[in-house]
This record gives structure tokens, sequence and C-alpha cells, in this order.
């Protein structure tokens, strides 16, 4: 007699993201990047105390797909949102989710500020080296010679500058904590990016301060490229130029048992 | 409780905690320092929230963030600090969140100086940060006044969930008076109002707070709501005072500082026999509209003094509507008119002639030639 | 023998990206040529037996859109 075959789980949605269609586009990290800090809410059973803060960018609607509270910011003053609502609910879980052009560039000094202050929020901050949302425009993360709609014969680096390395650059203040770039263009480096979202999260839970996990990700849309051919393309041309690894681990944060 | 001596800043400083302030964030500027410097010690003392921004900008956003938790929160500045700011001005208008601003004006356009001013009059009320909406507007006249306005401004911000600006201004920020502060309120624990942004903790659905309205037909009824609004604030919030009009020929309009200038010109003009009275508004947003149209009905002339180019003598204008002449004196840039100055104005206007006809600003230019010249 | 596996794409929500397909290490995942879903995708679906149920598609995908089965061997005392 056959037996019922019996199954478990290896992955099914996570709790904290709702179960909607989004709207980006097909193959963006956007949900990929999602639906990790989902499942990190979830294994922490943090969603019931998390307070997300959206920036201005194609993830300006991320409110839409979690199952928390949310604010949504100006762009670029996510970070200082984000310290307004920590200081005022010091127990709730406060992060925020903001893009390359959104941090890097017109949110510089918040973002540094909130470092610096080692202001007790997590921020995931999505690295595609281009303004999506407005169509593809040249960011402060464009690679040099990189083709955008704002920068049409490649960045030119004698009149646009170079590009700003924002882990590296963060890490130097004494104020933050937790500071990595992992990339989001293969299975493997996915599995590595939510335990860094983990160990942020984590970060914040116990007090010890500033946390930015840094995420490269993928543009088809705006770069031309298939969804598979960008995360070649990210593999082959952003982690040589934005390099994967833990720019700034406080030796608390070392310490941490998860 | 016993009146104390205090300088405006502080003064203000100390209400606003007294009014169960949860979290204050600035950044400094004179004329306004002083509360940041107060509030740097006081705050973190009673175990709550300061924070000095890195930016005017990064301020009002941390008051934004804040004030979407249902907390009491406030944020100070000074003019150029307060241009920098409107981004979250016009952001929490439309999220309909209660918030505190201090505004202690100083001389502009511009870098302009820390002279006391009142140019920031039509930034406050008619706008300044992009978008359609209105906050209301609280001019003290004394150190008295700005303390009890303090404690006013969380009540009402609150009531309407609405912006609500105290605009001060150099002078009332650093003269010291005798005042008498609130007694101290309990700080409130976690909001239960139901948009406030707490978390879940388990106990409701998620939501959601922003400025963002895709479908235009959402965002233009949130416009008519704020709109709405702002006509129950218009038909019960304006606040006044009046001085010597029952009998009045000649009424003057001043506010804050301008307006307490003008009194004593009131008085001396009084003692000699002159019938002139004030009217000055305590709410410039909502102005005393009534006030001012029954006033032109009733009096042979207006005059108006500001510590600017005439941004209220133009809402004056709309209301009078040429029911009676309207003059118009004012010192700006940093220089405050001494009541010499008004007095002069007020033998002028009585002794007349006076018309409706003459542009007031224009008249008043031209007498200016001579004194700045 | 390795593991038997099998996935669910909710189709409603894929978006068609390729990206599982792509992953697979089995190279077991299609995008069905022969049907699309409300928004206009080709959704994936699973084309051949050989799914171990390893879950890399689901870690790729970025619309959390598939749900990862496993076979387990039946408990003991059921034999």
């Amino acid at each position: 007699m056959d037996l019922p075959i019996q199954e478990q789980v290896v992955y099914e949605h996570p709790v904290a993201l709702l179960d909607v269609s989004t709207h980006y586009c097909p193959g963006c990290t956007h949900g990929v990047a999602h639906r990790l800090v989902a499942e990190v809410i979830d294994e922490m059973n943090l969603q019931s105390k998390t307070i997300g803060v959206a920036s201005v960018g194609c993830s300006g609607f991320i409110y839409n797909y979690f199952d928390v509270d949310f604010v949504v910011a100006a762009h670029g003053r996510a970070p200082a949102m984000a310290t307004g609502i920590k200081r005022c609910l010091p127990d709730r879980f406060v992060f925020t989710y903001q893009g390359d052009g959104d941090l890097a560039s017109i949110g510089m000094a918040e973002i540094v500020h909130a470092a610096t202050r080692g202001e007790n929020i997590s921020v995931i901050f999505m690295n595609n080296a281009n303004y999506g949302m407005t169509g593809g425009q040249m960011a402060p993360t464009t690679l040099p010679g990189q083709k955008t709609t704002s920068s049409q014969t490649g960045r030119d680096v004698e009149q646009q500058g170079f590009p700003i390395r924002v882990s590296e650059m963060l890490a130097k203040l004494d104020g933050a904590s937790y500071v990595v770039r992992r990339s989001l263009h293969d299975p493997k480096n996915i599995r590595q990016a939510k335990k860094a979202i983990r160990i942020a999260f984590e970060t914040q839970l116990r007090g010890l301060g500033f946390s930015m996990v840094e995420l490269l990700s993928v543009c088809p849309t705006n770069w031309n490229l298939t969804p598979v051919d960008s995360m070649k393309w990210l593999e082959d041309h952003m982690v040589p130029y934005y390099p994967l690894g833990d720019y700034k681990v406080h030796p608390a944060v070392a310490e941490m048992r998860i | 409780m016993a009146r104390q001596l205090m300088k405006g800043n502080e003064a203000v400083a100390e209400a606003a905690v007294r009014a169960g302030l949860h979290a204050y964030f600035g950044y400094p500027i004179t004329p306004q320092t002083e509360l940041l410097e107060y509030l740097s010690r006081r705050m973190p003392e009673l175990g709550r929230a300061f924070v000095q921004a890195e930016s005017e900008v990064a301020a009002i956003n941390m008051v934004y963030g804040a004030a979407c938790t249902g907390s009491r929160v406030m944020t100070s500045s000074s003019s150029p600090g307060f241009s920098l700011m409107m981004e979250g001005v016009s952001y929490m208008a439309a999220t309909e969140i209660p918030v505190v601003m201090i505004n202690v004006m100083r001389g502009g356009p511009g870098l302009g100086n820390i002279s006391p001013s009142q140019a920031d009059y039509n930034q406050s009320v008619h706008g300044g940060g992009h978008g359609d909406y209105r906050q209301i507007v609280l001019t003290p006249g004394s150190v008295q006044e700005s303390v009890d306005l303090t404690v006013l401004a969380f009540d009402l911000a609150e009531k309407y969930r609405i912006n609500t600006v105290i605009l001060s201004d150099g002078s009332i920020g650093q003269m010291m008076e005798p005042c008498e502060l609130p007694e101290m309120q309990p700080l409130r624990g976690v909001s239960t109002e139901p948009w406030a942004i707490t978390a879940t903790m388990g106990q409701r659905e998620h939501r959601m707070l922003s400025s963002i309205y895709l479908k235009v037909s959402d965002e233009e009824k949130t416009n008519i709501r704020i709109l709405n609004r702002w006509r129950q604030i218009e038909a019960n919030e304006v606040r006044f005072k009046e001085y010597y009009l029952d009998d009045a020929d000649f009424a003057i309009i001043g506010f804050g500082s301008a307006g307490r200038v003008a009194l004593t010109a009131v008085r001396q003009a009084r003692a000699e026999g002159i019938k002139v009275g004030l009217l000055r508004p305590i709410t410039v947003a909502p102005f005393p509209v009534q006030q001012v149209a029954e006033l032109s009905k009733r009096v042979q002339g207006i005059l108006v003094t500001e510590m600017n180019g005439g941004q209220m003598l133009d809402d004056v204008l709309r209301i009078v509507k040429g029911n009676c002449p309207v003059e118009f004196f004012a010192r700006l840039g940093g220089v405050v008119p001494f009541p010499d100055e008004i007095l002069s104005e007020i033998h002028r206007i009585a002794k007349g002639p006076l018309s409706v006809d003459v542009d007031p600003r224009s008249a008043w230019l031209d007498r200016m030639a001579a004194i700045v010249n | 023998m390795p593991p038997k596996g099998r996935i669910e794409v909710k189709e409603i929500i894929c978006k068609g990206c390729g990206l599982c397909v792509d992953a697979c290490p089995q190279h077991v995942i299609i995008l069905a040529e022969d049907r699309i879903n409300a928004k206009g995708y080709h959704p994936a679906e699973l084309s051949l037996d050989g799914c171990t149920g390893c879950g890399i598609c689901a870690i790729i995908c970025p619309e959390a859109a598939i749900t990862v089965y496993r076979q387990v061997a039946p408990a003991k005392e059921n034999q």
C-alpha cells in the first residue's frame, strides 16, 4: 500500500510581507530586499513593534507591501524622520529603506549625521547606480563611463566627478556600529545579505546604535538589460567598484550571539 | 505660581516643557538660540528628547517623524532657518499632523541681520512651502503672551491636526520681562490617536502616514478637507486684543512688537486728547477679518504699522475694501520703530486730509525717502 | 537518491523575469510559453521532474511568488 507523501515546506511567503503584487519592474531586486527584510522581521518576531520609514524613489511605495506601520519621508530625509520617531518611541524597531539617489545625494547630510550620532536605527541602502524612478538618470553611485539618461555618453568624471562609496565613508564615523556592503546578484550573495540584515536589526534591538546594510542592486529597465543579464552586469561591473565586505563592525556587534 | 523674570526665548522653552513637550529638534540661529540652549539642558534633565540637528532641514524632518508618533513636538528657528524648513512644513501640512514651530524673526531677506523684524508674515500666513495649505499663526507681544500662546499652540495644533506657528521676533525673544509660567503637565504616554504611527503592537491593523496621494482625486479630497478644517478654525479661533477702540476716530492695526510699540504711541496720543485706538491681532492666521471690517465702517482712518514692507497691509486693504482710508507706516530690515515715530504718524493722520485713493505703501515709501537718506 | 521536491508559483504575482529559471541548479523551471497571467507575463513553472526542493528559486525570486516543498521520508512507525 502506498503511504501518503509527506512534505515539508522549504520556503514560503514571509508573514510581514503582504501577499500582493508589487509595482516594481520584472527582475528588480527591490523585491528581493523587501523579502529579506520581511523574513528577518518574521524570524526576530519584530512585526508588531516595527515602524518603517520609506524614502523617495521606486521604494517610496514600500508601505504598500509590509504589514507594519510606515511613514513616508521627504527625499533624503528618512534618517532624520527615523530619528524623530526613535527618540519618541525608543522601544520600537525603526528602519529606513532608501535608494542611492535618496541616501547618497540629496540625503547625504542626514545619513552622515544619523550615523555619527550613533542613532539607534537600521538603514537598508539600495545601490543600483542610477535614479530608477525618474527614469535612469546619473546617481552619485553611477560608475565612471556608465551611460544613463543624464550622462548619455557615459559618466565623465572630469565633469561629473566620481561615484561615492557610502559604506566606506560612513565606516569612518565613530558613531556607526555596523556598516556592511552585500550584493543581491545571486542566491549565495542573497543569503549573505540576509545574514547582514539580521545583524543590523539585532544591533538596533540591543541598543548598539547605527547600522546600515548597503545592497548592490539591479535596475534592468533603466540599464536596458534583461533581469538575468543585469545580475551579470552587477557582478562584473559594480562588485569590483563597490567591494563587498564588512566596513565597520563595532566590537560589541562582533560579540553578539544570534 | 510666582512671577519670575525671564528672557522671552527661555520662557517659551520652559512653557513648552510644562505643556508636555516630548521632543525638541533644532539648529542654532540668532536670535532664537537661547531656546535651543535652554532645552539642551532642560529636556535631558527630564528624560525627554533633545537633538541638535545637522541643519534646519534635518530638524524639521525629525519633527515630522516625531509628530507622526502623536507626541508633543516642537522646533524653533529664525527667518533664514525657517526658509530651510519649508520642505518639512509643507509635508507636515499635507500629512495633517500637529506640530508647533517658533519663528523668532530677524531682518531679511537673505542672511539679513539678527535684529527684530516681522518680514516672515507672508511666509507663515500665506504659504512659504509648496502646495495649498494653511497654518495657525500666533503673534505674541510680550514675554507673558509668548508663554500663554506656547501652551495654546500645542492645544490648537492637536485639536485641528495642523501646523501652528508662533511668529515672534528678536525683540520679544530677547527681552526680559516678568512672567507667570503654567503648571507642569505630566508627559503623556504613547499616543492613542487613531492616526498615530506607534507600531501595531499586535493590537490593530498597520497604518501609514504620508503626504503622497497618487490618485489626483484623493489629493483633491485632501486639499478640500484641509480647507474645510480651515473654515472651522476661522470660525472658532480668531484672537485679538482691542485698546481704546470704543470711541476711536482712528484705529491702528499692528501685531507683535509693532503692535506693542503702537500701544505706547496710542497712550501718548490719548493723553493729548486724540481719539485713537489699537487693534492687535493675536492670530494673524486666522486673521480677525470681521473685526477689521467692522472697524473700517466706524473710524475715519486706519493706520497699519508693521516691521515689514506692508505684508499684513495687503490683507487689511482686502478687508477694508475702501470703507475708510488706510495709511501705512513701517520700519524694516531689522529696524524697530520708536513710539515717537508712530505718534507722529497719528498726528499726521488726525490732521488729515485722508483719501481712499492713495496707495498707502507708495505714500509711505515717499515719506521714508526723507528718513533713510 | 536525491530528495524530491516541488514548487508552487503564485502565477498572479509572477512577473516572468526568469531569474528562477537561470538560478535553478536542476534546470527544471521554465517560463510557461503557452499562457500569460493577468499582468501579461509568462509565469514560471516546473517543467520536468528533478526538483529537489532546494529553495534557490525562492531565494532569488523578487516577488516572493514561489513556495517550495520537499518530500520527507515517512515516519518509521507508519511502515
